[in-house]
């Protein structure tokens, strides 16, 4: 009966994760395309939570749904009507070659899969209750991938003053941008 | 393990990649080009998971959260460009930025 439940739940997220992710890429409107990716990353977390990733789906909807998209939504807003790109780029033979080869893709990808479904990856490792939990994840991140751990510390550092040196402003923009309210002060008084 | 075997994430998980590369391909605004690079981010990310239930290790998803924090880098440079190109006023479709062209 707990096995129907888990099925009827994991079809449930996957369906809703291959929807939403079809949406983002079919979607015009990029709003639409940013908020399906947030239902597509929700479904993900459920699916990893029934592989026993407990703190990868905690971390997946506090990193990822919530703080990643809120900054893409941010953006999406203060671009406004300039974020609506037509639909599709180039010719109509480079459209059909993109579909065809992300079919292909797809379709090698789940060969390789049903050739090896029955033999190596259906047999499962035993895991204990701990298996993902938080303090687990803490001990290996702590102990064994200690460097790594501090490398993504100083990567997300990099791409924060990368991300201020390209928002910054030039120095003749600021001189035009002082330049136009000084004449529109000009203009009031 | 209760419900779907290792093999149906992985289906899912080539799924997903493979409409993130026909998001990357089809679509011109850098924007959409971005949320669909997230896409395939995510589906590797859920190939680590499974593959790390099927062996019972958890660097797979040690190695999930190294990803989830390089995309975060990567959203923030990809954002502050599309933003800077904005305020340059160039037009906001990978087609058309041609300028480092060879």
């Amino acid at each position: 009966m707990g096995n129907v439940l888990v099925w009827m739940v994991w079809l449930m997220a996957a369906a809703a994760c291959l929807g939403t992710g079809l949406r983002v890429v079919t979607a015009s409107n990029p709003f639409v395309s940013a908020l399906s990716l947030i239902g597509n990353l929700a479904s993900l977390a459920v699916l990893y939570l029934l592989a026993s990733g407990e703190f990868v789906a905690a971390a997946q909807v506090l990193v990822y749904a919530g703080a990643v998209m809120v900054m893409f939504l941010f953006v999406i807003a203060y671009l406004g009507g300039r974020a609506d790109a037509p639909w599709a780029g180039g010719t109509r033979a480079i459209q059909t070659a993109s579909v065809v080869t992300a079919a292909a893709l797809l379709a090698v990808t789940l060969v390789a899969l049903m050739l090896d479904a029955g033999g190596r990856l259906s047999d499962e490792a035993d895991v204990d209750r701990a298996f993902g939990s938080p303090a687990e994840m803490g001990r290996l991140f702590l102990t064994d991938h200690l460097l790594a751990f501090e490398i993504t510390s100083i990567v997300l550092l990099v791409a924060a003053v990368g991300g201020v040196v390209l928002g910054m402003r030039s120095e003749a923009e600021a001189l035009a941008d002082a330049q136009e309210l000084a004449d529109a002060e000009r203009a009031s008084s | 393990m209760m419900g779907p075997g290792v093999p149906w994430y992985l289906a899912v998980s080539a799924m997903l990649f493979s409409i993130g590369v026909a998001g990357v391909l089809l679509r011109r605004s850098p924007l959409i080009v971005l949320l669909s690079l997230e896409i395939m981010l995510n589906s590797a990310n859920l190939a680590f998971v499974g593959f790390s239930r099927l062996f019972g290790e958890m660097d797979g998803q040690v190695f999930a959260l190294a990803v989830m924090a390089v995309a975060a880098a990567e959203v923030c440079v990809g954002l502050g460009l599309i933003v800077a190109m904005a305020r340059r006023n160039l037009i906001l479709d990978v087609d058309r930025l041609t300028e480092l062209r060879g």
